[in-house]
């Protein structure tokens, strides 16, 4: 177990390295001037890679293979007849809502460990003056992948082709990009690129390719893969929506105050 | 010391929150959908420990290195005023980290087994080697490429709704010329290319890049360099595709 660690550990510190000795590289050239707080940065660097380190072990060693089995079982077809009460029948895409159910809970749930949105919506939160809470962002994302994930799972099981989805999501988007305030737009979209990384990929595939597996007149080549695009653009939607929604708040919290200092004003008055 | 204590021990209390909700999905969906033992459950409690753990060390080291390294090189950048070395920045960091990126590496060796089997190219380890090199570099460039348009974006105030949704209607027409098999892993290298020590260094590269511009804000413009590197990946991965048949 230990071994396993400081092999994850060094794993972790390879792929970390370059990027190190690139930022390091740049600055002594390009900038000339020494680092600020150089033995901050060190030290900071060492706990992202064995932070890194620590999490991927844990993750490999329960998280993936239990989520993994579980997509597996909840796909296959013997389950879900039993599930459904449909011995020996054809199932529709309606009999698969346990998938449905375990695509939304583990889109929703893997998306709140995500390491790098946690990133994004401290800095977001940071920038914005705390007007972007970092729990709400989180959740909006969140929200977003989990019935995007679902809904291609949808994809799956029907066999409608993934860029009618995709269009379709996009088409929200612009209109939404309209509406929403100017000030969300960006972080807006990239929280679609930020969602996808560690911690979401891997189950959401393994949940993928386990589908297109075991529904009748699917391929895990043609099929399988798609449910990260889903994970991408669903995203966009529901911040730009939680971001009208902040707007909405705000309007009305300020039309509220008016209104208690226009009754002030009139009382001072009599 | 005690201050860092104190952070040290917020962040472990919010990693905790933050884990909660996958180990209850996936206890919940054990015991009550599929019937998981009691063994798998406490195995689930054992490996969410370091799990815990690595995330409270990664939050903790992302605010001492990750960000003030991304914004430091950002305001120095600005401050020489020198738009060659900030491209060049740009681009290194996205082509750099994407090439070493072992989630593309993995999709990449996916993929060439894939067009193998479509008999896209000869299904042996020369020609499947070859073609996974050849994603994984057409990917690392894409994404370089974003990195450039994205910095270029913030220096010039060019609309990013306009670049998004004009590249995603490219992808869209691209994807009726593609071959079928290119297309799902096209559409899924956008997502795999940003990793978790890449996203804060680009995130803190743009909003140190506006908040050191006059007349940039770092809200409105600082953000969107994601974006745009989920974008190209898609875009150059399609191209790939349809040269790789044709040729």
């Amino acid at each position: 177990m230990i071994l396993d660690s400081l092999r994850f550990i060094a794993d972790s510190a390879v792929d970390v390295l370059p990027i190190a000795v690139f930022l390091f590289v740049f600055q002594r050239l390009v900038i000339g001037a020494p680092m600020a707080n150089r033995k901050n940065i060190v030290i900071g660097f060492v706990f992202v890679v064995v932070g890194l380190g620590l999490f991927l072990i844990g993750l490999e060693r329960t998280l993936f293979p239990l989520g993994r089995l579980m997509a597996q079982q909840l796909t296959d077809p013997a389950f879900l007849r039993e599930a459904a009460a449909l011995p020996g029948q054809v199932l529709g895409w309606r009999d698969y809502y346990w998938v449905y159910l375990f695509a939304l809970a583990i889109g929703f749930s893997t998306t709140l460990a995500e390491p790098a949105l946690i990133a994004v919506s401290m800095k977001a939160n940071m920038v914005s003056g705390g007007a972007v809470g970092v729990w709400g962002l989180r959740v909006a994302v969140a929200i977003g992948v989990g019935v995007g994930v679902s809904l291609g799972c949808y994809r799956i099981i029907s066999g409608l082709p993934l860029h009618y989805f995709i269009a379709a999501g996009y088409l929200v988007v612009i209109a939404q990009t309209c509406m929403a305030p100017k000030a969300m737009i960006p972080l807006a979209y990239d929280s679609g690129g930020v969602t996808t990384s560690t911690v979401t990929v891997p189950l959401i595939t393994a949940l993928g390719l386990g589908l297109a597996e075991v529904v009748p007149g699917r391929s895990p080549v043609l099929d399988g893969f798609g449910l990260v695009a889903f994970a991408s653009v669903f995203p966009i939607i529901s911040v730009l929506a939680y971001g009208q929604f902040a707007l909405l708040r705000e309007r009305a919290s300020k039309a509220a105050r008016r209104g208690r200092v226009t009754k002030l004003s009139s009382t001072t008055k009599t | 010391m005690n201050d860092s204590l104190t952070i040290f021990a917020k962040d472990m209390l919010g990693s905790l929150r933050d884990l909660a909700p996958i180990v209850l999905v996936i206890a919940v969906f054990q015991v009550f959908v599929v019937g998981g033992s009691a063994e798998e459950l406490l195995a689930l409690a054992g490996g969410a420990i370091p799990v815990v753990l690595g995330l409270t060390f990664f939050i903790f080291g992302l605010r001492l290195a990750l960000f003030p390294i991304g914004e430091g090189l950002a305001h120095s950048l600005a401050e020489r005023g020198s738009v060659f070395w900030l491209v060049t920045f740009a681009f290194a960091l996205g082509f750099g980290t994407t090439f070493a990126e072992p989630a593309l590496m993995a999709v990449a060796d996916e993929a060439a087994e894939v067009a193998a089997e479509a008999n896209v190219i000869a299904a042996t380890d020369a020609a499947r080697d070859g073609y996974a090199w050849g994603l994984r570099l057409t990917v690392a460039v894409a994404v370089g490429v974003a990195l450039v348009a994205g910095v270029f974006r913030i220096l010039v105030n060019w609309s990013l709704p306009v670049m998004i949704i004009g590249g995603y209607l490219l992808v869209l027409l691209l994807t009726y010329v593609a071959p079928e098999e290119i297309v799902g892993i096209a559409y899924d290298s956008g997502g795999v290319t940003t990793s978790t020590v890449t996203v804060p260094l680009v995130t803190a590269l743009g909003v140190g890049l506006a908040s050191s511009l006059k007349g940039r804000n770092p809200m409105s413009d600082g953000f969107g360099l994601i974006a745009l590197a989920s974008l190209t990946p898609i875009l150059f991965v399609l191209v790939f595709g349809m040269v790789m048949q044709w040729t």
